[in-house]
Formats: structure tokens, C-alpha cells, sequence
């Protein structure tokens, strides 16, 4: 069942970090999370450390997962692309690559012109970062690769739970 | 659909707790939070209506200790269980790793419980999975009620596929450590031979 599973390596991890520090600077944000389109945080940058980012990147997915749903309702393959206001800070959020959800957080140091605008450039950068992961998982998996977990026994499993 | 992190030495893996509506997916998730060690947990977040009723999901973050320098975190959520909701339900499904089938042992809650399994089979193929090659555990809870049904009868209707399976009251928290722990099992299993 894992048609789609995700394997992602420290150098991908550093393009993908590089592409959101720079978002931070150029779009002026809070914030940057990128998200697994199942809920799963794969990278943060901006000056909002210490919030609850699984509870963020889970509803996010969400969020995302249901305007999807009401999109095929009306008509619509997907909203690629959400904007929530609220008194300080706004919410922008880009389905990049139809797996991966870009989120922004900004303040009135930024506008959402000058964020529409970045997040363009920066989700293209992704998507092709993605696309790289993507194919370099299905080889990998084709080729049988061994990963750590080839190598799991029971026991290593029933440890797990010994704690 | 586990998520492998190299950079940070992360395997996560997503648990779906599936039933029909008051079956006790909710409590189970509530029995784990307040058990677990607040290092090991995150936020438990139910999206529930004004009458606690789920209203989209319950999810619980859980953090299960290290396998070959590998931090392992479950992700775990429960559906809504009313019939009406069954786009979200498909949504919740999305990515799936393991499902813990949670039944309602109480006899007139087994038409209930049918339909709801039925449903979850549905569900799960047309995202192209077969519940039978996908990691599942069935638990049948409310034991403690005078009027639940007697298990053979249960295990005849719901379980005809032996799956691994568990007897529980979610309200003490009997049997739900062992559900979550067998569905994690499983899921592990699956991880390790689809890298094979
Ligand atoms: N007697 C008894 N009641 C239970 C048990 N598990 C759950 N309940 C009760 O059943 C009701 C519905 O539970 P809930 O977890 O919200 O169901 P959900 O719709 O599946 O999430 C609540 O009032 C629970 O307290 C059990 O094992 N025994
Ligand atoms: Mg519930």
C-alpha cells in the first residue's frame, strides 16, 4: 500500500529548507510550513518557533483534504489556493504539486500581493524538489533498495512498546 | 502512507480508528492521551460538534520510541461515524497505514456495525487498498454491557477473515493499549517488507 510513500533524505531536506528560508525574507512573513498532504510536517522557517506545528500541519491537511472535496462538489478539481484573514495575522495556503501544502503566515509587514507573488516562484521550486523525491523513492523502491527497515525484526517491534 | 525522514531520523505512520457512530473511537483515543507521558504526546484535537458528537475527526499524535535510530510517531485519528458523513470519512481514509475496526458489542448495534465495515471496505478500495492486504485489527468493545452479544456470534459476522482481534471497554481502557498495539505491529511489518 505504500503507492506513494514518502522518503526523504537530509540533501532534500536542505532544498527544501533553502526554498522557505528565502520565502521568509521575500514574502516578509511570520512563518513557513510545508505539509504533507496527509498531515505530516516536513519543514518550518520563520520567527514562530515554539507553536503546536503537528496540530498546524494536521489541520492544514484537513482543511485542505475538505475544500478538495467541496471543490469536486462544485464542479472543481481543486482550490489550489486558500486565504484566511483574521485581525493580525492571515493564513495563505498553496496546494503545490497536488501533495504538498505551502503555508504562509503574515502580518501587516507584508500584503497579500507582495505573498502571491512569492509563494508563485517558491511553490515551482518545490514542485520540482518533490518531483525529484518522488522519482528517486520509486527507483529506489524498484531497485529494492534497502532502507533501515528492511532490516526490523519483531523484536525490534515489541521493544517499541516495552518502554 | 508512511513518511521517512532521513533529515530528522523520523518514521511516521498514520492509524485510522473506523466504527459506527458511538462505538467508542473517540474514547479510545481519550483512554490513550490520558495514559500516555506528556513527552511522548501531542495536543489531542477533536472536531466535534456542540454535543461532542465527532464532527470531522479526533487526532492524537503519539511518539513511540526509537527502532534502528528511528524516532517513530504515530499519527492517530478517528472518523465520524454517522452514515451522512461519509465524505469525510474519505478524506480521513486518504494515506492510510493501519485501521483499527472498532465494533460495538451491544446486539442491536450490529447492523450497525455491518454497514459501517462494509463501508470501510468500500472506502478503502476505491482508493485502490483491499482491507485484507491492508494492516487491520478489529476490537470489539463495550464488553462490560449486559446486553452485548455473545463473542463467537460477533466474530462470525464481523470477523469471518481472522483478523487479529480484541475484546475491550474503552471507557476503563481494557484492550485498547493491546488494539493500538497490535495495529502498530502490523503497520511496522508492512513497512519493513514493502522496503524489502
Ligand atoms: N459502557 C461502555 N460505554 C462506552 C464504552 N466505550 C465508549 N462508551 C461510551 O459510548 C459513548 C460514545 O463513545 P464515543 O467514543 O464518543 O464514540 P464514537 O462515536 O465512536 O467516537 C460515550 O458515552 C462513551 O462513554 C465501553 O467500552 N463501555
Ligand atoms: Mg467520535
Amino acid at each position: 500500500m505504500n503507492d506513494t510513500q514518502l522518503v526523504m533524505y537530509d540533501e532534500d531536506f536542505r532544498k527544501i529548507l533553502a526554498v522557505v528560508q528565502r520565502l521568509v525574507q521575500d514574502a516578509n512573513a511570520k512563518g513557513i510550513f510545508v505539509v504533507d498532504r496527509n498531515g505530516q510536517l516536513i519543514a518550518e522557517a520563520g520567527e514562530m518557533r515554539g507553536i503546536d506545528t503537528t496540530s498546524l500541519a494536521s489541520l492544514t491537511a484537513g482543511c485542505i483534504a475538505a475544500t478538495g472535496g467541496l471543490a469536486k462538489i462544485v464542479g472543481e478539481e481543486e482550490f489550489p489556493v486558500h486565504f484566511h484573514q483574521g485581525q493580525q495575522d492571515n493564513l495563505h495556503m498553496t496546494l503545490v504539486a497536488g501533495r504538498i501544502i505551502l503555508v504562509v503566515v503574515f502580518d501587516d509587514r507584508s500584503s497579500l500581493g507582495l505573498v502571491r507573488l512569492r509563494v508563485k516562484k517558491a511553490g515551482a521550486e518545490l514542485a520540482k524538489i518533490f518531483e525529484e523525491i518522488r522519482k528517486k523513492t520509486e527507483q529506489e523502491q524498484a531497485g529494492g533498495a534497502g532502507t533501515p527497515f528492511s532490516e526490523i525484526t519483531d523484536e525490534d517491534i515489541d521493544n517499541l512498546f516495552s518502554v | 502512507m508512511s513518511f521517512i525522514n532521513y533529515s530528522s531520523r523520523e518514521i511516521n505512520c498514520k492509524i485510522v480508528y473506523y466504527g459506527p457512530g458511538l462505538c467508542g473511537k473517540t474514547t479510545n483515543l481519550q483512554f490513550i492521551y490520558n495514559k500516555t507521558n506528556p513527552d511522548l504526546k501531542g495536543k489531542m484535537i477533536s472536531l466535534a460538534t456542540e454535543t461532542e458528537r465527532t464532527l470531522f475527526f479526533d487526532f492524537l499524535p503519539l511518539a513511540l520510541g526509537q527502532i534502528r535510530g528511528f524516532k517513530t510517531r504515530f499519527h492517530l485519528y478517528t472518523v465520524p461515524g454517522q452514515v451522512f458523513y461519509d465524505a469525510s470519512r474519505k478524506l480521513i481514509l486518504k494515506g492510510v497505514d493501519g485501521v483499527v475496526f472498532v465494533a460495538d458489542s451491544q446486539i442491536e448495534r450490529m447492523e450497525a456495525n455491518i454497514e459501517s465495515l462494509d463501508n470501510l471496505k468500500l472506502n478503502l478500495a476505491e482508493q485502490g487498498y483491499d482491507l485484507h492486504k491492508t494492516p487491520c485489527v478489529i476490537q470489539y468493545n463495550k464488553r462490560d454491557l449486559p446486553n452485548s452479544a455473545p463473542l463467537e456470534e460477533i466474530q462470525k459476522v464481523l470477523n469471518p477473515s481472522d483478523m487479529p482481534e480484541f475484546e475491550a471497554c474503552a471507557t476503563t481502557g481494557e484492550g485498547v493499549f493491546e488494539t493500538l498495539k497490535a495495529v502498530a505491529r502490523l503497520v511496522l511489518r508492512d513497512l519493513k517488507q514493502m522496503n524489502r
